[in-house]
């Protein structure tokens, strides 16, 4: 029997193995977010114990698929930056105003190093908070925003 | 029910879009207790959508939607937060009923509403049970609030602001102390600049009464010429020994200043916690510190004072030309404005280039600091080659940044020459025409020449300061970067000092999160007075996290740690850390003789003390084996001691001074079993009569503890002695039955022929 998932009341991932054991509170995690979130995502147990292995999701049905994806987009919080309106002061620490693909947001900058680089022209800015945004790449954002990002660098 | 009655029972900090429509939905006498205003939605997008906690009910507003749910037994929140974005959930017995998300920013407010709603629930399962309300108390440490201040002295953490202003001109700050000096060197440099305009005025009188009337043939005397010649010769020795006397002030206080700002950046990065160095480069900072300050140091010495000299004498000319011939005087200056212009649009991008050029310097840096320390590793890998490749790719993007910035100060430094040659041009030309209409006679045109070959000479030298201004503002914002970074560990404002230390540690409720993981939570712990706590739990458990924050390597994100009752970010960090001894798995030694690693924490420590202590430590008679004894010097980090000496020599420098807490974490895990029996007498005889936190991977470490305490992904599970924790069969049982496999298994292995 194959593995499949579904939602409980409480709003919990569950798994059922191929035993057919259940397990509840399962969460999805992708081994490569950055550089290959497609490929290798492990089910772990609510203590922190892999339960399940997928190179690809291809191998669940439509229904798991689904509920796995919808439980990895509620996980993954990494706003992807459209563009940058303005910054407070080009020293840090600073305040970012940004356009995401989630919409309109404003965060600090603590420091430059806080700006990573990723392969070729993508960055990922971490601000005060912890929270990760992404620059899926740098050389595509309108000038204003590049020139912003570039003295930052 | 009239809109003012509404009003009223709304709190005042309750943002105006939200008041009217909350407003209309509140019964009669229903009162808001807490409210949050979420900043994502269920989609994770950013919206602000409201939550709010009354005295019966919850409500929240998404959208224009508005839902309620009636408080009743069993309703509770679920929190947690994953990638910075928290989120709570309420729940009945039956299932969950709906979600809020924010980012971490907002986690204190949302913790602050579930408890609140914890609370009132538990009033309703028991409303004769007194359940206290913790209005006075910090929601976050729980420390009690000053009167009249919702602000807790402890947590208020105010974000530091970046000081707008340019960056050179905050170096004053370094300058001040000099500025008698100051003040006397720039006196000095008018005097010479002075003195350096006299001999092309001589030349005037030289021409029109020497030369010219020479030529038309009155002869040449020496009376008429020496005074001329004295006065050039007299000039120019005026000259020299006032440059001499400004040049060797003006250095001497840069260098000065150079120095102060040097140190005061070091001291002050001393300052910084571990969480700072954890978020820092090493390159890049042995970079600021050293190659910047050297930067601003030569600005200040060379060519703030050139530039200075370069102004004054601008000015001076500008006078001089002026008082001789105006018209001349204009042509002269034609040249002026537009290379004022092209210093103003070319100075942006010389500075943004140069901070460019300095970030990339500190990772060339970075590869060097991180390749140096772990050359074993490069080379047990056999990647010389990779580092090398490292390097080579850290040197390009330097070498392709100052190619940038050198395209446009290559071109501005010869335009400015040219606009020079192309006045000169002008100077002669309107000036041959003035002496054709006799206006102006030979000598005014000799003496302007000579003085507007300086004058532009001086421009030029002064607009190519522009780049070394511009590379030094870039210098001196990155020394400021340090300096404005106030400590994560910052000292108290009302310091507290304790005369005497007990040894009483209290945890409450500490939480503590490395950027936005979780790390620790609801951490709660009284250690007595003397009392030898053993801390075990899997790697990853927050075991050495629990330590650093008792050291306050890091402070509590959540809850406090109290030691004699008195919240340790209260008292003076120095001061505190003083009653601490640590013992870390891997022993630092820095570069120095024995002696002095042990008497790290206390040099002023007597030879006899060194030696006691080195002899509790078991040390004493393996230094003594060494051939320098106690003198012996040991490496840049010790490689010339093994592991287990060099761990006893950390046990000595902790036992040196003598500490009331003491801090083992994993001592002993990096030696073999029969040092470590060396090392577990050593540390016997330091935990005598001192609170005592030990970390241990081998738990038979542990038999002398008083209590275990078992740490399972950042929470306590279980704490008890040894054997009452062996009767539980719970953790701790799991955790010594495997390692009591594992040995067996080993003795097993060993006793097989
Ligand atoms: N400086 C740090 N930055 C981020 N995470 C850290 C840092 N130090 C430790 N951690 C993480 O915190 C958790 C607890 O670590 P630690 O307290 O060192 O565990 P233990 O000492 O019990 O083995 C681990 O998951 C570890 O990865
Ligand atoms: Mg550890």
């Amino acid at each position: 029997m194959k593995i499949s998932l579904e939602r409980d009341a409480h709003g919990l991932l569950v798994l059922i193995d191929a035993a057919g054991q259940r397990h509840a509170g399962v969460q999805p995690v992708r081994a490569f977010p950055l550089s290959a979130p497609g490929e290798g995502v492990a089910l772990m147990s609510a203590d922190g114990h892999e339960l399940a292995w997928f190179d690809a999701l291809d191998a669940l049905d439509a229904t798991s698929r689904a509920l796995l994806d919808e439980e990895l987009s509620r996980r993954e919080f990494m706003p992807r930056i459209r563009s940058i309106a303005g910054v407070s002061s080009f020293s840090t620490p600073c305040d970012w105003d940004i356009v995401t693909d989630r919409g309109a947001t404003r965060f600090t900058l603590r420091s430059e190093d806080d700006i990573r680089r990723l392969d070729g022209a993508r960055l990922l800015i971490t601000d005060s908070h912890g929270i990760h945004y992404e620059v899926a790449d740098m050389k595509a954002l309108d000038r204003p925003s590049r020139r912003i990002l570039d003295r930052f660098l | 029910m009239t809109r003012a009655t509404d009003d009223r029972l709304l709190p005042d900090d309750l943002p105006q879009a939200w008041r009217s429509g909350l407003a209309a939905q509140l019964q009669p006498g229903e009162a808001v207790q807490v409210w949050l205003q979420t900043d994502l939605d269920d989609r994770l997008h950013f919206a602000t959508n409201l939550l709010v906690l009354t005295d019966r009910r919850l409500l929240a507003c998404a959208g224009e939607q508005w839902r309620c749910w009636p408080l009743a037994t069993g309703q509770h929140f679920q929190h947690h937060d994953h990638a910075g974005v928290g989120t709570l959930a309420l729940h009945d017995s039956e299932r969950r009923l709906a979600t809020w998300r924010y980012t971490l920013a907002l986690n204190t407010e949302a913790l602050r509403l579930a408890d609140q709603h914890t609370r009132q629930v538990e009033r309703l399962a028991h409303p004769d049970h007194v359940v206290e309300d913790e209005d006075g108390l910090c929601p976050r440490c729980k420390a009690p609030l000053p009167p009249d201040d919702d602000e807790c002295p402890l947590c208020e953490r105010s974000t530091p602001r970046p000081p707008s202003t340019w960056a050179l001109l905050r170096l004053w700050r370094f300058a001040r102390p000099y500025r008698g000096r100051l003040l006397a060197g720039f006196l000095l440099t008018l005097a010479s600049t002075a003195a350096n305009l006299v001999p092309p005025y001589l030349t005037i009188p030289l021409m029109d009464k020497v030369l010219i009337p020479h030529q038309t043939g009155t002869p040449i005397t020496v009376e008429a010429v020496w005074p001329y010649l004295a006065g050039l010769l007299g000039a120019a020795l005026v000259a020299w020994a006032l440059g001499w006397a400004r040049t060797y002030i003006l250095a001497r206080v840069s260098e000065r200043i150079g120095a102060d700002l040097r140190t005061t950046t070091f001291n002050h990065l001393m300052g910084q916690s571990l969480e700072y160095f954890g978020g820092k480069r090493t390159g890049d900072l042995m970079a600021r510190i050293g190659a910047e300050t050297d930067r601003i140091n030569v600005f200040l010495s060379l060519h703030l004072l050139d530039f200075a000299t370069d102004v004054l004498m601008l000015f001076m000319t500008a006078v001089v030309l002026f008082s001789i011939n105006p018209w001349l005087a204009l042509v002269t200056l034609l040249p002026l404005p537009v290379i004022a212009w092209m210093i103003h649009t070319v100075r942006d991008r010389l500075r943004t280039g140069f901070e460019k050029v300095d970030r990339i310097w500190g990772e060339v840096t970075n590869v060097l600091a991180d390749t140096i320390p772990g050359i074993r590793v490069v080379k047990a890998f056999a990647q010389e080659k990779r580092e090398s490749a490292r390097f080579a790719a850290a040197n390009r993007r330097n070498l392709e940044t100052n190619d940038r910035v050198n395209r446009v100060w290559s071109l501005f430094g010869p335009t400015v020459t040219l606009l020079t040659e192309v006045g000169l041009l002008f100077v002669w030309g309107f000036g041959i025409w003035q002496v054709g209409r006799d206006h102006i006679t030979v000598g005014v045109l000799t003496a302007f020449i000579a003085y507007i070959s300086r004058f532009y000479l001086r421009l030029d030298s002064m607009s190519r300061i522009v780049s070394v201004t511009q590379k030094a503002a870039a210098g001196a914002k990155r020394i400021f970067d340090i300096l404005d970074h106030g400590s994560s560990v910052p000292e108290p404002a009302r310091p507290v000092h304790l005369a005497r230390v007990e040894g009483r540690i209290e945890l409450r409720g500490v939480a503590f999160r490395y950027g936005n993981r979780a790390v620790l939570r609801g951490v709660d712990l009284d250690i007595a007075p003397g009392e030898f706590i053993g801390l075990v739990g899997h790697s990853g458990s927050g075991k050495s996290t629990l330590v650093n924050l008792i050291n306050r390597f890091y402070d509590v994100s959540g809850g406090s740690i109290r030691i004699d009752g008195t919240d340790i970010r209260a008292l003076p960090v120095a001061e505190y850390r003083r009653h601490i001894g640590l013992v870390l798995q891997e022993p630092f030694l820095f570069f120095g003789t024995i002696a002095d690693n042990i008497a790290y924490g206390k040099p002023e420590a007597t030879r006899a003390e060194i030696i006691a202590a080195a002899r509790a430590a078991h040390a004493h008679e393996f230094i003594l084996r060494l051939p320098h004894g106690y003198d012996s010097m040991v490496g840049e980090r010790g490689q010339t001691l093994s592991g287990g000496e060099r761990q006893r020599i950390s046990i000595a420098r902790a036992l040196l001074i003598d500490p009331r807490i003491l801090i083992l974490d994993e001592a002993t895990s990096s030696v073999d079993t029969a040092t470590e029996k060396e090392i577990q007498r050593a540390l016997d005889n330091l935990v005598e009569g001192r609170t005592t936190l030990a970390i241990a991977h081998r738990l038979s470490t542990l038999r002398k503890a008083d209590r275990l305490v078992v740490l399972d992904r950042g929470q306590i599970v279980e704490v008890g002695p040894h054997d009452a924790l062996m009767a539980r069969e719970g953790h701790y049982y799991r955790l010594y039955m495997a390692q009591q496999r594992l040995a067996e298994a080993d003795a097993a292995e060993g006793a097989l022929p």
